[in-house]
């Protein structure tokens, strides 16, 4: 039977010997060190969960590649890449091979120090978020007691990295995109830490771990406490998701990298090798932030329904973390790509306030006694935000019946 | 406490220091000014508050690089090269850290070692903020939104 | 060997002259910002030093005022920051050995 005292719930359907079958793998690795000193089990056991993150996370970088080239080709009505091995799934191979032995060009007057060290920087970063994320019940790599805290300072370095990339090439393009990216990354930072605060608020925790006991437990069997399905949680998680688009670079937000307008922004100079770093970078910020967001409203690793907790934990949290990957997908075979303006203003004018209205109405839910009398008053605050952001941010559009111009 | 950590650390610490404060291209010496910055989040990490240390890193290289990095980039007619350290400021320097130095090897009562800690978790630092610290709070948020409206004024393009 | 209070504070006065030698040797403005904000976090350090070598158990007295003086630096820099764009908008030039005239 699982500890309850974590969570406070009984687990009556989980499997254990299933469900805990990599924590269990890794204690019986290390108990063939129990005659070494203390610090080297320490860092043995940090090496291996180490070493299974990155297997598991660059197993998944490869495979989403080529998935989302497949996805998107069908989105458009053709086929992705089919050649390479059964349904083209051996795609990752061949396209390692050909980064790698691509020629390394590096600018004559770039700054070559700055510009070695830029796609090593971003890639470093985005590994680095993925340790305080928890992957199962008790798979979390290292729990540190500031640990959303930690994701966002170590995500925070990217953007100067995205300088550097920029700075180094020496090229009036890459300079261009570099600021950009900074620019959108920034002001959706805003957005994307605040949405955090109403859960972080509720659950009284900055611990991953803590956050996901907090939405475990379901209303009669079947209605998980997840915070997505309360209103400030609803509104929270639909504004992380887009500051975690924007983030990531995606489309429809992918100005500091996409190819009509800026040839490549800040990636412009890189070739081969240092060029699939980025990718790497950008994908596993991907993985990071959707993890974050499967962590702090869809409940983590938890089951929706009770009776079908006998699936394991992990898979749980990767078939949530592969639902949210497929709506970024989605989002970018279909959305096309907003302009520098209209980002920042989106950002600037919409998304800030509403993000105060979540931390309002979150504060409202939990005063309010949390039951249907709690619900309706946070939902009350934040469609009054809304209203009133929707009356006052749409005065210039006059929408007239549209006139052709016909060549006379 | 671990002393090769410790070491380490303030090799790191002081060689970045050193390379901001004389180094010639501006990129290098303000990259090497982040590094610096880092360092020292990984000291306050070892002296137990971890809180400040996310805190620095969060808000110095995440923030205030970044706004250094861009001000070069808008300020740049004379970018480029530097005049490193000079006599004058270097002789100041190195006088008055002999100064600090002297001071603190005479004083016999900081020759402690560090005595056993209970971990500082956010909870405690979030009440204390909470009851403690809440008009310094009050205040800083005060300054800081001061702040960026003054930095807008400052920087606006005037209307002609 | 375990570092003592004493080492940690002359590390600590180390960064504080090398900040020091930063705001005193450099000519370009930023340069003097960035020196200042380096004696910022030295002082930081020491004031957590402190703390964490004080009889425990000690309130966290050290650690909150290193947050405020961390807000308080990154307000000071937005603003001197501005004030550089301002003079070198003016003056076209942030070399602080030519801004030596009161006339605007």
């Amino acid at each position: 039977m699982i500890n309850p005292s974590i969570d406070g719930f009984l687990h009556p359907y989980v499997s254990t010997s299933i469900d805990q079958i990599f924590v269990n793998g890794k204690q019986w690795l290390l108990s063939w060190l129990t005659f070494a000193p203390g610090w080297v089990v320490q860092i043995a056991s940090s090496l291996l969960s180490i070493i299974a993150l990155l297997f598991v996370f660059l197993s998944l970088f490869a495979l989403m590649s080529v998935l989302e080239r497949k996805i998107l080709g069908r989105i458009q009505n053709r086929y992705g890449p089919n050649r390479v091995g059964p349904f083209g799934l051996l795609q990752p191979v061949a396209d390692g091979i050909k980064m790698l032995i691509k020629e390394d060009i590096v600018p004559a007057r770039a700054d070559k120090f700055v510009h070695f060290l830029a796609p090593i920087l971003i890639a470093a970063a985005a590994i680095v978020v993925l340790g305080v994320i928890p992957y199962g019940r008790n798979m979390t790599p290292f729990t540190i007691d500031g640990g959303i805290l930690f994701f966002f300072a170590a995500g925070s370095t990217t953007e100067l990295a995205v300088f550097m990339a920029g700075w180094g090439s020496n090229n009036k393009f890459s300079m261009l995109g570099a600021m950009r990216a900074i620019a959108q990354m920034i002001s959706y930072e805003l957005p994307l830490i605040i949405t955090v605060l109403p859960v972080v608020m509720v659950v009284g925790s900055l611990v991953p771990d803590r956050i996901v006991a907090a939405q475990a437990g379901y209303t009669f069997g079947l209605v998980p406490h997840w915070f997505v399905f309360k209103p400030w949680g609803a509104t929270a998680f639909l504004l992380f998701f887009v500051s975690g688009l924007v983030e990531s670079n995606r489309t429809p937000f992918d100005v500091p990298e996409g190819e009509s307008e800026i040839v490549a922004g800040h990636m412009t100079e890189y070739s081969g090798f240092k060029y699939a770093t980025f990718f790497l970078a950008e994908y596993i910020g991907m993985f990071a932030i959707t993890g974050l967001a499967t962590t702090l409203f869809l409940g983590g690793w938890h089951s929706p329904v009770q009776v079908l907790e006998f699936i394991p934990s992990y898979v749980w949290f990767f078939a949530k973390l592969s639902a949210l990957l497929f709506v970024y997908i989605w989002l970018r075979g279909t959305l096309p790509r907003t302009r520098i303006d209209q980002i920042m203003n989106f950002a600037w004018k919409f998304m800030l306030p509403m993000s105060f209205a979540c931390v309002i109405s979150a504060a409202v839910w939990y005063y309010a006694g949390r039951g249907l009398r709690g619900w309706l008053w946070s939902f009350f605050v934040i469609a009054v935000v809304y209203s009133a952001l929707s009356m006052l941010l749409d005065t210039q559009r006059k929408f007239a019946p549209r006139t052709y111009r016909f060549a006379e | 406490m671990n002393s090769i950590a410790f070491v380490l650390l303030s090799i790191l610490t002081l060689a970045a220091a050193l390379a901001t404060a004389t180094l010639q291209k501006l990129m290098h010496a303000t990259l090497s000014f982040a590094v610096t910055l880092v360092g020292v989040a990984a000291l306050f990490f070892l002296l137990g508050a971890e809180f400040v240390g996310l805190v620095l890193v969060f808000v110095y290289i995440g923030a205030v690089a970044v706004l250094i990095v861009f001000t070069i980039l808008l300020t740049r007619r004379d970018v480029g090269k530097d005049r490193g350290a000079n006599w004058g400021g270097a002789f100041l320097a190195v006088a008055v850290f002999g100064g600090l130095t002297w001071a603190i090897l005479e004083t016999q009562s900081v020759a402690i070692v560090a005595p056993h800690l209970r971990t500082l978790t956010v909870k405690r630092i979030g009440e204390a903020l909470m009851t403690s610290y809440v008009w310094p709070l009050q205040c800083v948020g005060v300054l800081l939104t001061a702040a960026l409206i003054g930095a807008l004024v400052l920087v606006m393009e005037e209307k002609r | 060997m375990t570092p003592t209070l004493q080492i940690f504070l002359v590390v600590s006065a180390a960064l504080f002259s090398t900040g020091l030698l930063a705001a005193l040797s450099r000519r370009h403005a930023i340069f003097i910002l960035i020196g200042i904000e380096m004696m910022l976090a030295a002082a930081n350090l020491n004031f957590i030093a402190f703390w964490r070598f004080s009889p425990q158990p000690q309130p966290p007295t050290g650690v909150m005022i290193a947050i405020f003086s961390i807000a308080i630096a990154a307000a000071e820099a937005a603003v001197g920051l501005a004030l550089v764009i301002a003079v070198y908008r003016h003056y076209r030039t942030t070399n602080v050995d030519h801004l030596d005239q009161l006339k605007g």
